[in-house]
């Protein structure tokens, strides 16, 4: 204001600032066209060029935490979690390895599979580990975020570092898929984002002053340094929504496990990195 | 294009008022910054003067490493070493890493020995905000080393609401 | 915070006499910093490990002192000189009786 202001009173031709302000009304919005059209490249897989983890935008010392094992807090729950696997619990007196023996062998690719159908119903990893306390141990289920939940879903996926996630589409998951897929792309909140304008369209770009990732689900359970401890993929997924400032999703609805099922679909082929460290 | 100025007895008034703008905006926002960051700068000298005991305090022999922009104020790598032969006669006693920017400026304290071998500590720490870290060195035979660094802090862009 | 926790020693097992070993010695811990608050305004106390030591065949070779700076799940990288065969005992002492101990064993030949 105060800079057009000065440029209008040291040039005593008014026809010269006439025309440098219609520059610079055309220049922003040529501007605006050009950021719109390269927004807008969206292919019917949903990612435009390749599929990224935030792995690749970390600061080396992150990335390094999460490569080594003696430097990754994560692997506390790990350890936690070898304990839990092998502690005998509920009614039927039977630990995790009482049925599923040596877990390298009988969790190998687990992780990369779910969410998945079973029997008729949409099961997340959490969700699963759950069933099998209830029906197979007579344990009541564990708590979302709780140490224990956390520390079994850790070592679980641990199996499956570095395997390909495996979430295909097919016709046993193809209507929570879909449903999923409209989570991804509705608007929600105060804010009214949905969760493609940032991680599709604007993943790469800059939100204060952190880079926007595609947002994979692809190193859960992560040790975040934002919460400096371990969580779940439905715990971030619930920052999201009060980033946005809408209701969150329940932890284990149903909303959730398309959501997760959807994001774990647009992941497909990506290395697992669990357990993941996240800024 | 003429881009000759008017005489100055036309644009005095305007000028005038818009110098005394610019001047208000530069004394308020001078005066509010410096006074916050240096309530907490106070607090680091203090630490760093009660660490020397009085005694000079040189620059050099001491090198502190902290990534120059963290995406995490919570955990952020940190590694202090200091030049030193580390014999018997000539090693690093103690090591204290000072935070400016934090709402308790003292990190941690090392206390090494001849058989440490080298005065090298890596940890992780905490820091509030974008600011200079310390490190200061008591040598064994009682002269204070410091080197410090300068970092960004990024924030969250989505906060939680648990 | 509970009284003790899990810890993590990585050092190596064997070394030659008088090289320099490093030794990472990590614990769980929230080192809750005491400047957090809880969402009803009300103030979260510190809860931090104070001391760790390391002592070697019962010499205290190194020592550091955290406070509220230090992040949570401590880790803390330091060097040692592998002076003689033996063991590496380590401790971590906090607020509200905290403490963990760790050990491990060197063969320096």
């Amino acid at each position: 204001m105060i800079m057009r202001r000065l440029i209008k009173r040291a040039s005593p031709s008014h026809k010269n600032v006439l025309s440098k302000k219609i520059h610079l009304q055309l220049a922003a919005v040529s501007c605006s066209l050009l950021l719109a059209a390269s927004n807008t490249i969206a292919t019917p897989d949903g990612i435009s060029n390749k599929k990224q983890s935030s792995y690749e935008i970390m600061s080396a010392e992150n990335k390094a935490m999460q490569d080594d094992p003696t430097l990754n807090p994560a692997m506390f729950w790990v350890s936690e979690g070898e304990s839990v696997w092998q502690t005998k619990s509920g009614t039927k007196n039977i630990a995790c390895s009482g049925c599923h023996s040596n877990i390298k062998k009988s969790m190998r690719g687990v992780a990369t599979q779910y969410p998945k159908m079973m029997k008729g119903k949409l099961q997340t990893l959490e969700g699963q580990i759950n069933q099998c306390r209830i029906g197979a141990q007579g344990s009541p289920a564990l708590a979302y975020e709780s140490k224990e939940l956390l520390s079994l879903t850790a070592l679980i996926a641990l199996q499956s570092k570095g395997m390909q996630i495996t979430v295909n589409e097919n016709p046993q998951n193809k209507e929570e898929l879909k449903k999923g897929q409209q989570w991804f792309n509705e608007r929600m909140g105060q804010l009214n984002l949905s969760c493609a304008q940032c991680h599709e369209d604007r993943a790469g770009l800059k939100l204060g002053g952190s880079l926007i990732p595609q947002g994979h689900p692809n190193a859960y359970p992560i040790y975040r340094l934002e919460w400096q401890t371990l969580g779940s993929l439905q715990r971030r997924l619930r920052n999201c929504m009060s980033g946005v400032r809408a209701q969150q999703f329940e932890y284990g609805s149903p909303e959730m496990a398309q959501l997760e099922l959807f994001l774990m679909w647009r992941a497909r082929g990506m290395p697992l990195e669990a357990p993941g460290v996240r800024p | 294009m003429n881009m000759k100025f008017d005489l100055p007895t036309k644009m005095n008034r305007r000028t005038w008022i818009q110098r005394i703008q610019k001047l208000t905006i530069l004394t308020l926002g001078a005066w509010f910054s410096p006074a916050f960051v240096f309530a907490k700068k106070e607090d680091a000298d203090e630490a760093i003067q009660k660490i020397a005991s009085g005694a000079k305090i040189q620059d050099g022999k001491v090198t502190l490493i902290i990534p120059p922009l963290v995406e995490n104020g919570n955990l952020v790598v940190l590694k202090v070493s200091v030049d030193s032969p580390m014999t018997a006669n000539d090693y690093v006693k103690t090591i204290h890493v000072i935070a400016e920017g934090n709402p308790l400026p003292n990190v941690f304290t090392a206390y090494l020995t001849p058989r440490s071998g080298a005065a090298s500590i890596t940890t992780r720490v905490r820091l509030a905000d974008s600011q200079r870290v310390w490190a200061i060195a008591q040598m064994s035979n009682g002269s204070f080393w410091q080197g410090s660094a300068e970092t960004f802090v990024t924030l969250s862009a989505c906060t939680e609401m648990v | 915070m509970s009284k003790t926790s899990r810890t993590s020693i990585t050092m190596p097992s064997t070394a030659k006499k008088g090289t320099i070993i490093e030794i990472r010695a990590i614990a769980q811990h929230d080192m809750e910093s005491g400047f957090r608050y809880t969402e009803s305004g009300k103030s979260i106390p510190r809860d931090i490990i104070r001391t760790f030591t390391c002592l070697y065949n019962d010499v205290e070779v190194f020592k550091a002192d955290f406070y509220s700076g230090i992040g949570a799940n401590p880790l803390i990288i330091f060097t040692t000189i592998a002076t003689e065969s033996g063991t590496l005992q380590f401790k971590w002492l906090g607020d509200d009786d905290y403490e963990a101990v760790n050990q491990a064993r060197i063969t320096v030949s």
